[in-house]
């Protein structure tokens, strides 16, 4: 019997039209839990490095976390691996919702996609009958539409059905995978499906998912539940609004938008608003939200509202997810209105919310500087809101100028020329980040943007405060019952990170703390994207219901797997060293791991390349970033180590 | 006849709160696994969320009765402009629909508000429903006393002891034709 998990994957090869149904060696599940740690285990086991992203021996991997199914609130998450066609690094990108639940209640932990298929198909996973059908007739519709559709013709409205929509067909490098209220959009994943010939998979399961010991399980989920409800009570005081409670955020409820809008940049990343936030605007802000949006909803079995379903007078009703409301409004310099009409468009096209609206306004700000003109934008409308549509339209058709910009910034002014490299200058290893722009360099941060493997900023933050509290009695009080820390010793860290003076940034919190900072925030979020658990009741957030100290028992009472603090971290670290040993692999070096030039004015090159030199060190990986022979060995990656050492990667000593 | 007191259950369903994250229908099924909370499956839940995101439907519908027939006719409500299909609000497990029936059996389901529970407990979906959706609530009603069928049973079942069953069912047959004539 196996228990959380289903113990078996679908592959399908879609060249040859094969489906089968494949049992899982329990002995991974020890040593990689689930989700991403499996997934990660069959890219490197099966797709070689050479491999083109759009090759079709490139797999695309949806994977369901370990507890997806299981009554832990927010284990919802398909994690969906494969070769990035914009970083040409590992991507995994996740998604919550109701998918990956299903999957599992239809029997299967994964679904493994590899070939091409020939015309346009979408998988039909209902238990034990799994379908490729032909989907000629859903080419080029609305990802949102497309699911619809399928369950329609399907006559399954329970069936949960995750589609592409226009972008992804058209091997846009920011497509996104969308399903329902949720979306797997980072890393343009939704290109690869789109590449493989896959309009969708729906699916529908009617089968149990099992636990092992229910009794010290059930109790150990209702503490985290309790402990939910006394977080939605109290919120964190001294943090912005997203942070003070759970959710992944619940950027839906709220409409004090002050810190983002203020905060972050508008347009291609370059100006930030101080004054913007006035009365006025907070007045019209929430009467715009208010008039679209129809209900709060959420991903299965979680209490919190992070998605609102939006109906706005001449687009079709969509589910919005949280940035993507303010991305395209920033962008454009425009207002909430806009944001919520152009997002419905973006969501049926199925596009990245981040990189998606940089993209449009790194190729307005090349039209304004004459890198790219008139001759470049035929027909382009005068103001800012119609450029963005018109831009929109044509980059998801790979049309004119659209198929330069459908390769994201990077890529784009690679091709462009003329200087347009300056001007594509908020990425990270080739992909668009969240557009910030600030002052002092933060030690903490400058790690977690240069090493984290997801590229993005909000998979890896989180556990620690992101800035220190001007007072001591607000820092004495902060870590009173935070019980969340994984040693005392990070509450003295924060306890003496101070605004000003000798221990505030970019020097304190030390090199060494700041080391054991960083770790401890990506571990939590390696265990989640592994158990296939929101980080929004878990790792991204100050003090939550799950942590370091609880998760071994939730995983051991449900899978009948012996697992400790110790244990879990050592599985955590065995998955985060093996996906680097991919994008190792495929070329990734110490010179890519950086943040954006402009991200802080204060920079301090001598402090970063400690930073970065004690960060490898402490991961086990040497002066380049590339694991040790010894950690690999320490991790049980002997074939790793080999391997490296095969293509001269590991320098035998 | 005379009356009596008698506790009655419900659940109040504020469909304007519900958030469609489908918790009831996961812990119902949970926890009546057997051992209990030893596998979950919402297919086995006898509560079931009606959800349909882009119309804005969600109505969280309890198992009902048995029917062993669908029903002649079938409505279909509107309210506040919303469509409900012709068995949303229905409680019953009938031919006509997949829902409330074991998956694997296909017997029907039928909510016991947790019967299993301490007293004093509420149902697990109303537990397990943070947004207030589900709300339990107890009152007392004055009822008739009902007809005790038992007693009519134990006699008759004498009477068929003594004269047989075809007797009696002819003289029954026989009476009822004259008392109708």
């Amino acid at each position: 019997m196996r228990y959380a998990e289903t113990g078996f994957n679908l592959e399908i090869d879609l060249s040859r039209g094969n489906i089968e149904r494949v049992e899982t060696d329990p002995k991974l599940t020890e040593l990689h839990l689930g989700g991403l740690g499996t997934n990660a285990k069959i890219l490197w086991d099966r797709v070689p490095p050479e491999t083109e992203p759009f090759s079709p021996d490139n797999l695309l991997i949806f994977g369901a976390g370990l507890l997806c199914g299981t009554p832990a609130p927010g284990a919802n998450r398909t994690i969906v691996t494969t070769y990035s066609p914009q970083t040409l690094l590992m991507a995994y990108s996740m998604m919550g919702g109701f998918w990956a639940p299903e999957l599992k209640y239809a029997g299967y932990d994964k679904v493994i996609i590899r070939g091409k298929s020939p015309r346009l198909v979408y998988l039909w996973i209902n238990n034990d009958k799994v379908e490729i059908r032909d989907a000629s007739h859903l080419q080029g519709k609305g990802a949102v539409e497309t699911q619809e559709m399928i369950r329609q013709e399907l006559k399954e409205p329970k069936a949960q059905v995750t589609a592409i929509g226009l972008a992804g067909e058209n091997r846009v490098y920011f497509a996104s995978i969308e399903q329902g209220r949720s979306s797997a959009s980072r890393g343009g994943i939704g290109a690869v499906m789109g590449d493989k010939g896959l309009k969708a998979i729906a699916v529908r399961g009617t089968k149990d998912i099992q636990i092992a010991r229910p009794d010290e399980w059930m109790k150990l989920v209702n503490e985290v539940i309790q402990y939910i409800k006394f977080r939605e009570k109290n919120l964190i005081p001294g943090v912005i609004p997203i942070l003070a409670r759970l959710g992944s955020p619940q950027e839906m409820a709220i409409h004090d938008e002050e810190w983002h809008t203020t905060n972050f940049m508008w347009g291609n990343a370059r100006q930030r608003r101080r004054d913007f936030w006035t009365k006025e605007v907070e007045q019209q802000w929430r009467e715009t939200q208010e008039s679209v949006r129809t209900r709060l909803i959420s991903c299965y079995n979680c209490p919190l509202k992070c998605g609102a379903t939006i109906s706005a007078p001449g687009i079709s009703t969509y589910m919005m997810k949280c940035f993507s409301k303010l991305t395209y409004t920033m962008a454009a310099y425009s207002d909430l209105d806009f944001g919520f009409k152009i997002a419905g468009r973006a969501t049926e096209y199925g596009v990245d919310g981040y990189s998606t609206p940089q993209v449009m306004a790194f190729a307005l700000e090349l039209y304004e500087n004459g890198i790219l003109t008139d001759e470049d934008m035929p027909g382009m409308p005068s103001d800012t809101e119609g450029r963005f549509y018109w831009l929109l339209d044509r980059i998801v058709r790979r049309e004119g100028i659209g198929d330069v910009l459908a390769n994201g910034t990077y890529w784009a002014a690679q091709q462009i020329g003329k200087g347009a490299e300056a001007y594509a200058h908020n990425n990270i290893k080739k992909q668009e980040q969240l557009p910030l722009k600030l002052g002092m360099l933060n030690p903490v941060y400058f790690l977690m943007y240069s090493t984290g493997e997801k590229i993005n900023i909000t998979q890896i933050e989180g556990q620690f405060p992101q800035a220190p509290f001007p007072t001591k009695e607000e820092r004495e009080a902060f870590v009173k019952d935070w019980f969340q820390v994984p040693d005392e010793r990070f509450k003295q860290y924060f306890l003496d990170w101070e605004l000003r003076g000798e221990n505030s940034n970019p020097y304190y919190p030390t090199v060494e703390a700041t080391c054991e900072i960083v770790d401890w925030q990506e571990r939590m979020h390696y265990i989640d994207d592994a158990l296939g658990m929101c980080a929004g009741l878990s790792s991204f957030h100050l003090k939550p219901p799950y942590h370091i100290h609880n998760f071994p028992a939730l995983i051991s009472s449900a899978t009948g797997i012996d697992m400790d603090e110790a244990g879990l971290s050592q599985a955590a670290k065995r998955n985060r060293t093996l996906i680097r040993a991919v994008n190792i692999r495929r070329g990734m070096r110490r010179a890519d791991e950086k943040p954006p030039e402009d991200h802080w004015k204060k920079r301090f090159p001598e402090l970063e390349a400690k930073l970065l030199d004690a960060y490898y060190a402490f991961k086990g990986w040497d002066h380049q970033g590339i694991p040790t022979k010894a950690s690999l060995h320490e991790l049980d990656l002997d074939y790793v180590a080999e391997d490296l050492e095969q293509r001269g990667i590991i320098k035998n000593e | 006849m005379s009356k009596v007191k008698k506790k009655i259950k419900s659940i109040k369903i504020d469909v304007d709160k519900c958030n469609g994250c489908r918790a009831c229908e996961m812990i119902c099924s949970a926890f009546h696994a057997n051992p209990k909370y030893s596998s979950n499956n919402p297919e086995r839940s006898r509560i079931r969320l009606i959800r349909e995101p882009l119309k804005d439907v969600y109505l969280p519908i309890y198992a009902g009765e048995y029917a062993k027939a669908e029903c002649m006719g079938r409505d279909k409500y509107v309210i506040d402009g919303k469509e409900y299909g012709e068995c949303s609000f229905c409680r019953a497990s009938c031919p006509s629909r997949d829902a409330f029936k074991e998956p694997d059996s296909g017997l029907p389901l039928k909510c016991d508000m947790c019967e299993d529970l301490p007293p004093g407990e509420k149902p697990l979906c109303v537990q397990r429903c943070l947004n207030d959706a589900l709300i339990y609530e107890e009152r007392e009603e004055e009822v008739e006393e009902e007809v005790k069928l038992e007693d009519v049973e134990t006699g008759l079942e004498s009477m068929v002891d003594k004269y047989g069953l075809q007797k009696i069912m002819d003289t029954v047959a026989r009476m009822s034709m004259s008392k109708k004539g």
